[in-house]
């Protein structure tokens, strides 16, 4: 599969963060092509091109577009998450760091399909230099009277991996704790300011200028029909050469782990492909000859996610990753929901002793059943994203799990790879002086 | 007025009126010029947004970048999520421990470092990111920890 570049293109021989450098290969001719069309025909063009949403969830760009209700009296708002926060997941920071300009382009071009003046980019707290780079483009852009009617404005996260969520990066945007919100409604009929509100990742707004320079139809050309264009993938963990790679939609996974990203490091064995980032069910070495897109995933039982992999070697105990993944989202869980709020520390505790070898055999279908009731009982998909990977580890690796009971400790005997690493949350509860967070 | 509340106004002026969207901006210039979230922090983020105390501490703490009790002059936070682990992220750990004489979690006695670890930071192709005073040092390995150290304390 050729590699084709529509995100990251031209970075790699100018500097694209420049408005200058990003005219000269044709940047911001997007926005009076796009004006020049009625936001209906700019909304046609959009569901033509299929661009499916690169957040996670996949779905298509142009359809959300059509369910903002445009004639509501209320202003309408483009929000672009730039929250990324998935364990895995460092390709929209890239984006913002190389070519900020081709998503403030895409924002304009955005709005005017769904008559928005508004657009806010929220972006974590800690990305602080991408922010500086974003800001500056944005400044420059806003200087050169690019933005017309319209206005951006980057706001900055605090630090909350559930800000990711799209409800609960609204209320974190309007000033309060980021937790979900209910649906329905949902954000195109009542979003930010409880007014029409469409919600896109950064890849998915970067990716728009170039459906108006080519078109819809060659853009459905690129990639596979069900998933059309590229995507950066970020590969990390026990790989030869990490980092991120744009590629379209379908390159087979073994030809970006082997061919592209140098196999596994040091030549040791592949255990396990974490394929969407760590909320996802992991792949086993059998399992990973798979198109890279949503529906080739999608029907070996994990998801596109973020196009983050994680490659796991063969050093790596299962019930240490189990148990560090699910730390993780204890951490993270925002406490509204109940299944997630005490469901996350259930499956931390059963871990924790299956770990030090106190487990029994029962504690392994008591983990499953917790799992069980946590899917599809919160108001967003944290608690589903703890269970989804720890299900798999329980289900593809089940004798090490057996393993730790039987023999009454770790198997790995010290040496796995993620033996002893301290999370934040151990750190907070080794020293209760310090305030707990989230 | 002081220059806290006048920065926090000119942020406010970005949202429409009436809305708490600044809330975020105010507790983090709060925080850049108090150090930390101090009760007198946030009656002052509280008096410039109109709001209450509690409900700047309600927000305050949800947030990891927020500091609810007094931190060191430079912070240096460690990502141990679960690509810098496999790539080896608890020596680096280790390293800042043995180097700083404290465990992630806690400051130096001469409040110089404040040492912890994070969850994912979004360099995970980079491993082992470390973020010192909110800037990220990436393909960090033990050995590198003693220059680190080092050069925050030449600079305090």
């Amino acid at each position: 599969m050729p590699v084709r570049e529509v995100l990251l293109k031209g970075t790699d021989d100018r500097d694209l963060t420049k408005l200058a450098e990003y005219q000269a290969i044709g940047g911001y001719a997007g926005v009076p092509k796009a004006r020049a069309m009625t936001p209906d025909g700019l909304i046609a063009e959009l569901q033509a091109a299929n661009l499916r949403g690169r957040g996670g969830a996949g779905f298509p760009m142009g359809r959300k577009a059509s369910l903002i209700d445009r004639s509501s009296p209320k202003p309408k708002y483009l929000v672009v998450n730039a929250d990324e926060s998935e364990p895995g997941a460092f390709k929209d920071r890239q984006v913002m760091a190389l070519a900020p300009h081709r998503l403030i382009e895409g924002c304009l071009i955005a709005a005017h399909a769904i008559e928005c003046r508004d657009v806010y980019i929220f972006i974590r707290g800690e990305y602080l230099t991408e922010y500086e780079i974003l800001q500056a483009a944005v400044d420059e852009a806003r200087a050169a009277n690019l933005f017309g009617e319209a206005e951006i404005t980057v706001h900055r996260g605090a630090g909350a991996y559930i800000c990711g969520e799209e409800t609960a990066l609204l209320d974190a945007l309007e000033g309060k704790r980021g937790q979900p919100r209910p649906r329905p409604p949902f954000p195109p009929v009542q979003g930010l300011y409880d007014a029409p509100t469409q919600i896109n990742n950064v890849c998915t707004i970067a990716t728009v200028p170039t459906i108006m320079e080519i078109g819809a139809a060659e853009f459905a050309k690129i990639g596979v029909e069900s998933s059309p264009g590229t995507a950066i993938f970020s590969i990390s963990g026990n790989i030869a050469r990490p980092g991120n790679y744009e590629l379209e939609l379908g390159t087979p996974m073994r030809e970006l782990i082997y061919d592209l990203a140098g196999g596994v490091a040091g030549g040791r064995e592949l255990k396990a492909v974490i394929p969407g980032g760590s909320s996802v069910p992991a792949l086993s070495p059998d399992e990973i000859d798979v198109p890279l897109d949503y529906d080739s995933l999608g029907k070996i039982g994990t998801f596109f996610g973020a196009a983050s992999l994680i490659i796991v070697d063969d050093r790596c105990c299962m019930v240490q990753l189990a148990l560090r993944s699910s730390k993780f989202y204890m951490h993270e869980s925002c406490g509204k929901c109940t299944p997630c709020r005490e469901g996350t520390r259930w499956m931390v505790q059963l871990l924790e002793k299956i770990e030090a070898g106190d487990g029994e055999l029962s504690d392994l279908d008591l983990l499953d059943s917790v799992g069980s009731r946590m899917l599809g009982r919160a108001l967003c998909a944290l608690a589903d994203f703890a269970v989804y990977p720890v299900a798999s580890y329980m289900k593809k690796w089940r004798s090490e799990f057996v393993a730790h009971v039987e023999l009454g400790r770790c198997p790995y005997g010290g040496e796995s790879s993620l033996e002893g690493i301290v999370s934040p949350l151990d750190a907070h509860r080794h020293h209760p002086g310090l305030e707990v967070i989230a | 007025m002081t220059d806290l509340y006048d920065a926090i106004q000119a942020e406010r002026a970005k949202y429409p009126e009436g809305s708490r969207s600044a809330t975020l901006h105010a507790l983090r210039l709060a925080q850049e010029e108090h150090g930390w979230l101090s009760p007198d922090a946030l009656r002052e983020v509280a008096d410039a947004l109109d709001v209450t105390p509690a409900y700047c501490k309600a927000v305050a703490t949800f947030y990891d970048m927020y500091h609810l009790a007094p931190v060191g002059t430079h912070l240096v936070e460690v990502c141990t999520n679960l690509s810098c682990a496999l790539a080896g992220a608890q020596r680096v750990v280790d390293a800042f421990q043995s180097e700083l004489g404290i465990p992630p979690g806690e400051t130096t006695g001469d409040g110089g470092v404040t040492f912890r670890t994070v969850e994912c930071l979004g360099g995970c192709g980079y491993a082992t990111v470390v973020s010192v005073d909110h800037r990220y040092r990436q393909f960090v390995g033990p050995d590198d920890v003693p220059a680190i150290v080092e050069e925050l304390r030449a600079g305090s």
